[in-house]
């Protein structure tokens, strides 16, 4: 009953998978059947590149910078959302959209929120006067703003479902703890930071895990807004083996780049299943 | 009153208006380009495209004019079509893979049926953005390039490993002795899986049935790298890629898609959140 299944995957993942490190080493085009062993060739030439180097670097500030806002929004927004109240089952609504909506159709909103001309961001930062009315900032054109840009629309993407995750473990704590603390005389914060955030660790964990795994691989968010521009300055290594492999035929060289995703996933792969050992075990 | 109630009083009142404080400002951040959608499809372009108009008004009467619009001259009814047929098929897919394959990990005995349910679970993990440039060649020589069904062909294989892992949760929580006692009385195993774990475990399918077809909505890297044509493509695609004229955007009718595509499944799903979450938890939280 378990081989249909796992013959599925096996083909699909297992299969394609093998093969990302069999194009890797070979010199495979778009249009061509030939095939010739080439060694570790592509990944020397991946490497001497200044755009993969670039790619890598962005990737790495691009996941660190929107994991850090992601864990400390989700926090606080689960902490905001653990008690009953009124109204809370539209907030939870209405904060989730984000995450349930296509992350393609979210960016293209964002797009136009972030437009050159017409940008309501820059409409209302004008009114405020917080930024010159005939130089406004240009969002999605300049290197640095670009690569912010992106940050925040991806964090905009992904603090739902961190949220959600980190709210199952707010929930899970007694409540007879914190007031335990209370009563023997320690402050809201060294509560907080002391007793409730360490009890968090483990679920914290989980959340980050998934989070590096949907940050790290995905040029949905870039591949939209900027299309890794301006001149290959919010280029990630997924979107960079898109436009080398993909558009750019280069078969062998994009899976080269995508391998480089490999290190990292890895490494959370294995965090997971200490985690699910222990929840085993515990 | 005493003065120290009267301060435990204030200080909770200021803990209330801090936290309805943070509520309002993320409830606004997170859904603020849903609004702005919402504003976007019903205005006028000649108001839209006014820029001594503040934005957040309407100047002239709104309009379904964009609306008309997609659903005339664009190919939106098609995604939205091609959308919910692959996602369809997708589901089935899965269900008829997941199902009993879920169904055989939570009745193995010992560890082994947590630890494979582990590894199919962790397939999920590995990326399409590792996988689109060989599985395009996949696709290719099987002759659905081009083609909506080589995402029917390919999506599943990242449903399968997560719907496996959510229903052999489900199916553990049902007690062996019901099948045991209806083998007992003469059905075979697959009659007791049908007639029994099946009709209590809908909740549990349910889930996966959305989940699944959410998932098909949601993808991006593979519908993009796969099809090529217009018309074959998925609302996810369709919508921000090709709804675009040449260099032009129709913002109007762009937003009204994007407001279509994405508030009924954002619906539905909330509906499921709880059970998703615990799929992802591991149960390290109990």
């Amino acid at each position: 009953m378990l081989a249909p299944a796992i013959l599925y995957v096996l083909a699909l993942v297992g299969a394609p998978f093998l093969l990302a490190f069999v194009y890797a080493v070979g010199d495979v085009k778009v249009g061509s059947t030939e095939y010739h062993f080439v060694g570790l060739h592509n990944f020397a030439s991946v490497l001497q590149s200044p755009s993969f180097r670039r790619a890598l670097r962005n990737s790495i500030v691009f996941t660190v910078c929107s994991q850090i806002l992601v864990l400390v929004g989700g926090n606080i927004l689960a902490l905001v959302l653990k008690d009953a109240f009124r109204g809370r089952r539209l907030i939870r609504f209405l904060v989730l959209l984000p995450w349930v909506a296509p992350v393609s159709i979210g960016s293209i909103g964002w797009k136009w929120i972030l437009d050159s001309l017409y940008s309501v961001v820059n409409w209302m930062l004008i009114h405020l006067h917080l930024v010159p009315e005939f130089s406004p900032p240009m969002w999605l054109g300049d290197p640095t703003l670009a690569m912010i840009s992106v940050i925040l629309v991806h964090t905009w993407h992904v603090l739902p479902f961190a949220t959600v995750i980190l709210l199952a473990g707010w929930t899970a704590i007694p409540r007879d703890i914190p007031e335990a603390c209370a009563v023997d005389g320690a402050g809201y914060f060294r509560t907080l930071f002391q007793i409730t955030i360490p009890m968090l660790l483990p679920i914290i964990n989980v959340a980050l895990l998934f989070g590096i795994v949907f940050t790290f691989t995905d040029m949905t968010v870039i591949y939209i807004l900027t299309r890794g521009g301006p001149y290959d300055t919010t280029q990630v290594l997924p979107s960079l083996a898109f436009f080398t492999g993909i558009l750019g035929s280069d078969l062998a060289e994009g899976a080269a780049i995508s391998i480089f995703l490999l290190p990292l996933l890895v490494l959370v792969a294995w965090r997971m299943l200490r985690t699910a050992h222990r929840a085993e075990v515990g | 009153m005493d003065a120290g109630g009267r301060s435990r009083r204030g200080r909770r009142a200021l803990g209330t208006a801090i936290r309805w404080g943070i509520l309002a400002a993320f409830s606004a951040g997170l859904s603020f380009p849903f609004y702005w959608m919402l504003i976007t499809t019903f205005k006028r372009t000649s108001d839209l495209y006014d820029l001594k108009n503040n934005p957040f008004l309407f100047h002239q009467p709104p309009t379904l004019e964009h609306l008309r619009l997609l659903f005339r001259d664009t190919l939106f009814p098609r995604w939205l079509w091609n959308t919910a047929m692959a996602g369809t098929l997708v589901v089935a897919i899965t269900l008829l893979l997941a199902l009993p394959a879920a169904y055989a990990l939570a009745r193995l005995t010992g560890r082994w049926g947590e630890r494979m349910g582990i590894a199919i679970f962790l397939t999920y993990l590995v990326p399409p953005t590792l996988l689109f440039i060989p599985l395009s060649r996949v696709v290719a020589a099987l002759g659905l390039q081009d083609s909506i069904w080589s995402i029917v062909v390919v999506y599943p294989s990242f449903t399968i490993p997560f719907s496996t892992w959510l229903l052999m949760g489900f199916f553990k929580s049902i007690p062996r002795e019901l099948e045991d006692a209806a083998m007992v009385d003469g059905l075979t195993r697959f009659q007791a899986f049908r007639k029994l774990i099946v009709p209590v475990s809908l909740s549990g399918i349910l889930t996966v049935v959305i989940f699944s077809f959410t998932l098909v909505t949601q993808e991006f890297v593979y519908a993009l790298t796969f099809i090529s044509s217009a018309s074959h493509q998925t609302v996810g695609v369709g919508v921000p890629i090709f709804l675009i004229r040449g260099d032009v955007y129709y913002w109007g009718s762009l937003m009204a898609a994007c407001l279509i595509a994405s508030l009924p499944i954002g619906a539905v799903y909330n509906l499921f959140l709880d059970r998703f979450i615990a799929g992802f938890t591991f149960g390290s939280v109990k």
